[in-house]
């Protein structure tokens, strides 16, 4: 190693200087087209030609679907139709360099894909094949029962799942958004029937989103979508959820995993949705907080202290409410402390406001990233897709950077009193309760529970 | 019925290549399609060089890169990157260790600054390698010791299959291990290994291939002239009788099992290696694949199959010795034993009767789909091109790679598949430790 002191024999090293940045690149939103087919169903497509392929998303609303029932359509749905076997659909998408997945959330189901560019028509007619046709065969549903139990077995032995379970359950109480795995009781009473229906009843293009981004001319590629899935019909139920209802806060909730050596710590904060006003400030001011590794709660409990790898905390957006949520997996014997720097740190950004230097380190990482995530087809596609299930279209983007762009320490410092103060943090720690429920109980009021079996 | 072949789209990226007189590999991949960089330096050092004793050491070491360097202090290396709207990080690998950006591309000059820096030489306190051994540990609860099938199979099965400390040692490495580095080692590893004659900065994206040689000349042109240390021999002989392992996860609630066979050197010899890759897929991509469609579907087996090249999966970037890969999560008592048979008789039948109509084709261009799909990120470009260079001097190979694999015959597939014996197979078994 070359360390200053060992060049003495040259005398003193003049620092070099950290070069400047360049002139910003203004963001340049791609060539798009937009159109709303007769059944209803709107498609954006997107021009990005970097490589020849294109990324398929379809968004269909399925709020307040049955949860045992939805996931296992998403697992089925691919299974078969009067004309073709799963095996068959594969297949054939395969030929055109393509793949279909099915995805469930509380907000919607998402159909989603890539392929080659030139297989954009074969693979919207094996799509459309899909949502027009989908069979449920009785034996493939058997097996993907089977399948999506042993799924939900491994995914309750994870501690970032138990964690995430509890953490729901304790914010949203009687709302949809408290359950997202069903219990495998419930899955094991899923009949093909009870699919069908469910298809017939919630996969609809009236109010559906498809979005097409990558090497494809935009109207070329929306009437390629027009022809292919005109002929999909369907209308009725379209399950509106009620709105996320305000966080409560309470005791810390200790779920307790006898033996763990980590604690999950999980802290939930207010939220506001994708075009709050607020919205730009509160970014900044998570990012400040531990929204990215050059924060204060990274610097902190890992580089500092060695409480944890991993920290980090997000806004996550849903259509019935925006939360953010701060999570860390830190050492069974550092819980408490670890505890106490993230509430010292909220506390210290609700009350005292952010120093200039960190709040324009913050704008620029937002700023930047934004560009990062619309520079490939694939994070294109998912924010396109993204935004038009909140409503909003990509023309939003530079209307938000422009918001980030214009926040002011008044404004950050303003969000962070009111969304990051600890006193309205939801807090769940998943662990080993004999070892760190005393230690805990110093800091705050403390309830436990087992862990779910 | 005679199927249609989808036709393979060639890429080609322009791609520059030099070598500065301290002997850093340059290369550059210009693509202006978006205002962004990827920024690689990829230095020929990995897990299969650590020391004995010191298991872990290439991973806690990549660590040590991010604690401040000459110029700049402990967090600023963060700081700038992130404060130009950009990201970073950094992996271990078995032959490389890799550190990168990406970035918003006025900020190209800084990512140089930072990464010329630290091949300086990183800042090595006492204080910055306990608090990062302290961080390495958290590292491995959350992605080992916390959670079911930790490990599986990346750490658990190279041990079986070899028998040298290089190939078969855990890279995560031991605790004991990491707490007893010391600062003294780390200096000795970089000097030995983090010198620019053995390393390749790679830049893709939106530059100008002038104005960014210049620059990498200006920032990196002064970095001290060291030269690549000799690489060792790590091969080591086929397997001559099969190998079976099995281990108790007391978080994992169900069975599963995990198989590797030794493959051609895929440096050595590309063209004999490269059906392998393809073999994989046609065993495990998709609903229509053979063993998915076989032990998933048919016989109810298994709950999932995955197969891959490489431990890390990662089959263009990797040195002799590796391995094909299949691994299998199992339904609640599940039967190991007649997972690995059946995979014994489909390879067979694979073997004899050669592949269906269009199935080799399918899944090339399946093949195809998902190595462009790598590549349109500007860091997946400078990245792969950086490893290229380096253990192959041949970055780009990477716009070739679905050309080549489209290019992999019938024939060359069932001579893979009859390749993969029982008898040169090595296997590591997760047994269900029931609690949670």
């Amino acid at each position: 190693m070359r360390a200053p002191q060992s060049r003495t024999k040259d005398g003193p090293v003049s620092a070099r200087p950290l070069p400047p940045l360049g002139p910003t690149r203004r963001l340049k939103l791609p060539q798009q087209a937009e159109r709303t087919l007769d059944n209803g169903l709107t498609v954006i497509a997107v021009r990005r030609p970097a490589v020849p392929l294109v990324e398929v998303r379809l968004w269909i609303p399925f709020g307040r679907a049955h949860l045992a029932r939805g996931q296992m359509l998403a697992q089925t749905m691919l299974s078969g139709t009067e004309t073709m076997s799963s095996v068959q659909i594969a297949a054939e998408l395969q030929k055109i360099g393509g793949g279909l997945s099915v995805g469930l959330d509380p907000d919607r189901l998402m159909l989603s894909g890539t392929g080659l560019a030139t297989g954009l028509d074969r693979m919207l007619e094996i799509l459309a094949e899909v949502l027009t046709g989908a069979s449920y065969p009785a034996e493939w549903v058997g097996v993907e029962r089977d399948r999506l139990i042993d799924g939900i077995q491994v995914a309750r032995s994870q501690p970032a799942h138990l964690a995430r379970t509890a953490l729901l359950k304790r914010i949203y109480g009687r709302h949809p958004y408290a359950v997202q795995t069903p219990d495998p009781e419930q899955v094991r009473a899923v009949r093909p029937a009870g699919l069908r229906t469910l298809h017939a009843q919630r996969v609809h293009p009236a109010g559906a989103v498809l979005a097409l981004v990558g090497d494809v001319r935009p109207e070329r590629a929306l009437d390629v979508a027009e022809k292919a899935l005109g002929g999909w019909q369907g209308d009725g139920h379209r399950g509106d959820l009620p709105p996320a209802p305000p966080l409560v806060p309470g005791p810390l909730l200790l779920v307790d995993r006898p033996g763990s050596v980590q604690s999950s710590l999980r802290l939930a904060l207010p939220a506001v949705p994708r075009t709050h006003p607020d919205l730009a400030a509160l970014q900044l001011a998570n990012l400040i907080f531990g929204g990215y590794f050059s924060s204060r709660w990274v610097e902190n409990i890992r580089e500092d202290k060695g409480y944890t790898y991993g920290p980090h905390s997000l806004v996550e957006h849903s259509v019935a409410g925006s939360l953010l949520v701060a999570a860390a997996e830190v050492a069974t014997e550092v819980t408490a402390p670890a505890l106490l720097e993230t509430s010292y740190e909220l506390g210290r950004l609700a009350t005292v406001p952010p120093n200039p230097e960190e709040l324009e380190q913050a704008r620029q990482y937002a700023l930047g990233t934004l560009q990062l995530g619309v520079s490939t087809q694939a994070g294109l596609a998912s924010l396109v897709s993204a935004y038009a299930g909140n409503g909003l279209r990509l023309d939003f983007l530079p209307e938000y950077a422009a918001r980030l762009a214009g926040a002011s320490a008044d404004d950050v410092a303003e969000a962070a009193a009111r969304y990051l103060a600890p006193a309205r943090a939801v807090t769940v720690v998943l662990g080993d309760a004999e070892r760190i429920a005393s230690s805990l109980a110093a800091l705050t009021p403390i309830e436990t529970v087992p862990v779910p079996s | 019925m005679p199927t249609r072949r989808a036709k393979i789209p060639a890429t080609r990226y322009p791609v520059e290549r030099f070598t500065l007189d301290n002997g850093l590999r340059v290369v550059l991949a210009p693509d202006r399609s978006a205002p962004v960089i990827g920024v690689a330096v990829v230095y020929d050092v990995g897990i299969r060089s650590e020391p004995e004793g010191r298991s872990g050491f290439a991973h806690l070491f990549e660590h040590l890169m991010f604690q401040g360097s000459e110029n700049l202090e402990k967090l600023a290396h963060f700081r700038h990157v992130q404060g130009a709207g950009g990201t970073f990080n950094g992996s271990t690998h078995l032959d490389y260790t890799d550190y990168f950006e990406t970035l918003p591309s006025n900020a190209l000059e800084r990512a140089l600054f930072l990464e010329a820096d630290r091949m300086r030489g990183p800042r090595l306190t006492e204080e910055n390698l306990r608090n990062q051994v302290d961080v390495v540990k958290e590292e491995i609860r959350v992605n080992v010791l916390n959670r079911p099938y930790g490990g599986f199979p990346w750490l658990a099965l190279p041990p079986v299959m070899f028998d040298t400390f290089p190939n078969a040692h855990d890279g995560y490495g031991s605790f004991d291990d990491l707490e007893s580095a010391t600062v003294a080692d780390a200096a000795d590893f970089f000097r030995r290994y983090y010198a620019s004659g053995n390393a390749v900065l790679s830049v893709s994206g939106d530059i100008d291939t002038a104005e960014a040689t210049e620059l990498i000349e200006r920032h990196f042109g002064d970095v001290p002239a060291r030269p690549a240390p000799a690489r060792p021999d790590f091969a080591e002989p086929q397997l001559t009788a099969e190998r079976r392992s099995a281990y108790t996860d007391k978080l994992a609630p169900l069975p599963a099992v995990a198989s590797a066979w030794r493959v051609p050197d895929p440096i050595g010899d590309f063209a004999a290696y490269l059906p392998y890759v393809v073999l994989a897929e046609v065993l495990t991509d998709g609903d229509a694949s053979r063993l998915v469609e076989r032990l998933v579907h048919r016989d109810r087996a298994v709950t999932s199959v995955g197969g891959y090249l490489g431990f890390m999966g990662d089959p263009f970037d990797v040195r002799d010795p590796t391995a094909l890969l299949l691994q299998s999560h199992l339904p609640p008592g599940g039967d190991v034993d007649k997972v690995l048979r059946t995979v014994d008789e489909e390879l067979d039948r694979l073997a004899t009767d050669g592949l269906g109509d269009g199935e080799l084709a399918r899944t090339q261009a399946r093949m195809a789909t998902h190595l462009l799909r790598e590549t349109d990120a500007v860091l997946g470009r400078a990245l792969r091109m950086a490893v290229l260079e380096q253990q192959r001097g041949e970055p780009e190979l990477l716009g070739e790679l679905p050309r080549l694999v489209g290019e992999v015959t019938d024939e060359q597939v069932r001579a893979a598949a009859a390749a993969l014996r029982p008898e040169c197979r090595a296997s590591v078994e997760v047994i269900p430790g029931g609690a949670r």
